[in-house]
């Protein structure tokens, strides 16, 4: 942590925030202060400076014509870049993934994006809606990822990146693999409130961004229930 | 089963549609006829109550039937994301002042549904209708509308939903074409206003919006909306909160000539106030004055369940629908500090995805004993965790009965869970 305190940065819940996103800060922030880590959280606007010194952001889904701007605002403002070259942890989800590889497809225009993440999108020829499952990387050394989908877009990971994981059931990047990493940057097509059903993934960025290797183990019978339950659901597909 | 409804058809129809198809071609006369006994088949064989299969037959054999219905009748349109079932119902018992009112009161708000409705209640003066916002193009083309009441728009089943700036856009251009239909529309609501304003006849109401986070952005200009108090308007174009004709106050209603009406109602909460303001500013427009219709305003007692209230083994059940963000926020405002059932389902007509239970705060249930039920109630538990609020699951309705003290039970459920619930109680109205 580059404070006393954990700080975590939405970033422009006013263009990216389609599908509850606003739950992976509040999961965060309750995990962290669970553990007795001191932790604020910012939500930070468009029309608003990117703070550079943050050591979580969090970026979400969205429509095509806020997702352009975003990017736009982004790749001028230049704080997130300087974050990530500090050393700080992204996830991003969907749309707002897209946005960190090198372009991706708004309006039918390509756009150019961040270039955080080695990967490009473009749009497939249908729309992947629905449960999505995948067997996480296994050097990051987390149960199977769950999570609901809801993209037009296909994605190609480039070589600095690895998967996220390899698909059990539906779609993500291309039917095969799902998200990517790279470094401290997740990204991941399990929109809205991912970390919901992934608190593993939550506790993954706290470790990364307190520098522990381990945390107290939290009371997680409600988010094993769900897992199951949604883990059991994509299995039925 | 479309030729043993065509059997017995021959049987029903001669004595009971004299009027209502007058003058209709004879096809629409026959798709009425059987409409409606399709419909009262669907009842007797207890499938439902019968509000869309009857439309739905009658569409197949004549695909003008609704317009052949509408025609000749003054007729109130409802659409919007939030409240449209209880302001319609409101609506058709003010306008009742008038004469008779065909309306779809059960809910059933598509294209099928309005025709079911209109079939059944046979010849009317007037209509008010409810619908669905994706349709609302479609169903003026066929109604001919005298007015168009439009409420909010807010995120609501996004998995398959057009997006809210996209209904919006809808909206506008279907309204430009449109120019003799008067609008009526809530001034709270920068997408709404933006859609409405394209109208060059609008009456604005002013029914407050508790619910924000789907107007941040101008639809206009894509800058900002900076609010203050109640009013609003955008940083980077003249997009602004028009000046309201009909605003709500305290427990009731201000009037375009000044006059403040108290407004008593059976339905709780500060939401029905204005879909009340609503139902009096579209009654305005065909005539009714409020005082005229207020008495009737306050018999409505529930609405297709909404709202009911049941005894059962000494607990007052009362039933309340959420199914959206900005409903949940409504519903949370309308609870009496008591236990209080959370049922939520992610079936189709609910929506697959369970997401939006983040942009719901459910603080305001701190304390009081919550429980929680239905398909999705883990996804619910991990929420309410995430939000410091304490519950207890239960696996069906009837455990919550016994689980809870005599007395008071509140029940918010979203739309299936809530329909689930409701069969439980005998399909309570």
């Amino acid at each position: 942590m580059s404070t006393e305190s954990l700080r975590i940065v939405w970033i422009y819940p006013d263009l990216l925030s389609t599908y509850g996103d606003r739950g992976n800060m509040l999961i965060l922030a309750r995990r962290a202060a669970d553990r007795g880590i001191p932790v604020e959280t910012y939500e930070v606007r468009s029309d608003q400076r990117m703070p550079n010194s943050a050591d979580i952001y969090l970026i979400g889904g969205g429509e095509d014509g806020p997702q352009a701007l975003a990017a736009q605002r982004l790749l001028t403002d230049g704080g997130l870049h300087q974050a990530v070259n500090q050393g700080a942890a992204i996830l991003s989800i969907c749309a707002g993934y897209q946005l960190l590889g090198h372009s991706f497809y708004a309006k039918g225009a390509k756009c150019a994006g961040l270039g955080l993440l080695d990967i490009t999108s473009d749009r497939g020829e249908t729309r992947a809606v629905g449960e999505l499952r995948g067997d996480i990387d296994p050097r990051l050394g987390l149960p199977p990822l769950t999570g609901f989908e809801n993209h037009g877009g296909r994605t190609h990971l480039g070589a600095h990146a690895a998967p996220l994981a390899r698909v059990t059931g539906g779609i993500g990047n291309d039917g095969q693999t799902e998200g990517a990493w790279a470094g401290k940057i997740l990204g991941t097509y399990s929109h809205g409130p991912a970390l919901a059903r992934n608190p593993a993934i939550a506790d993954l960025l706290l470790r990364w961004s307190t520098g522990a290797d381990r945390l107290t183990p939290l009371d997680d019978t409600w988010s094993e229930r769900l897992r199951n339950e949604r883990l059991a659901a994509t299995n039925a597909v | 089963m479309i030729l043993t409804v065509w059997q017995l058809d021959v049987t029903f129809a001669s004595g009971t549609l004299a009027g209502v198809t007058d003058g209709m071609p004879l096809i629409a006369k026959v798709a009425t006829s059987v409409s409606k006994t399709a419909a009262a088949l669907s009842r007797a064989a207890g499938r439902g109550d019968g509000s869309v299969i009857g439309g739905w037959i009658g569409l197949k054999i004549d695909p003008d039937l609704l317009a052949h219905l509408a025609a000749g009748r003054a007729v109130a349109l409802v659409s919007g994301t939030n409240g449209k079932t209880t302001t319609t119902r409101l609506t058709a018992a003010a306008v009742g002042v008038l004469g008779r009112v065909a309306t779809n009161s059960f809910g059933a708000n598509m294209p099928t549904g309005h025709t079911s409705a209109l079939a059944k209640e046979g010849h009317t003066p007037f209509a008010v209708l409810e619908v669905d916002e994706h349709y609302l193009a479609q169903v003026i083309d066929q109604t001919r509308p005298k007015v168009v009441a439009l409420l909010n728009l807010s995120r609501d089943q996004l998995d398959r939903a057009k997006e809210v700036a996209m209904m919006a856009q809808l909206w506008k251009t279907t309204l430009a074409g449109h120019p003799d239909i008067r609008v009526v529309a809530n001034a709270d609501d920068p997408m709404v206003v933006w859609a409405a304003a394209s109208s060059p006849q609008t009456t604005w109401f002013s029914a407050g919006q508790r619910w924000h986070d789907d107007s941040f952005v101008c639809p206009e200009s894509g800058h900002p909306i900076e609010r203050s108090g109640g009013d609003w308007w955008c940083t980077g174009c003249p997009l602004r909160r028009p000046r309201p004709q009909w605003v709500v106050e305290d427990e009731g209603v201000i009037d375009p000539r000044g006059d403040w009406h108290l407004v008593k109602l059976q339905l709780p909460g500060r939401v029905n106030i204005g879909n009340a303001a609503t139902a009096l500013a579209v009654a305005a427009e065909f005539g009714v004055r409020p005082i005229e219709a207020l008495p009737r305003l306050s018999r409505v007692a529930s609405i297709a369940g909404r709202y009911a209230q049941v005894d059962r083994d000494g607990r007052n059940i009362r039933l309340l629908l959420a199914k959206n963000p900005a409903s949940w926020l409504e519903a949370f405002d309308m609870a009496d500090q008591a236990p209080t059932l959370l049922s939520i389902n992610a079936r189709d007509p609910d929506g697959l995805d369970t997401s939006w239970l983040y942009d719901v705060d459910f603080s305001p249930l701190r304390d009081r004993p919550v429980l929680i039920t239905g398909d999705r109630a883990f996804d619910l538990a991990v929420r309410l965790q995430v939000n410091h609020v304490p519950f207890r699951h239960v696996n069906s309705f009837d455990e919550a009965l016994r689980s809870v003290p005599p007395g008071r039970l509140e029940v918010i459920a979203n739309y299936t869970a809530f329909q689930d619930i409701r069969a439980e109680l005998d399909r309570v109205n």
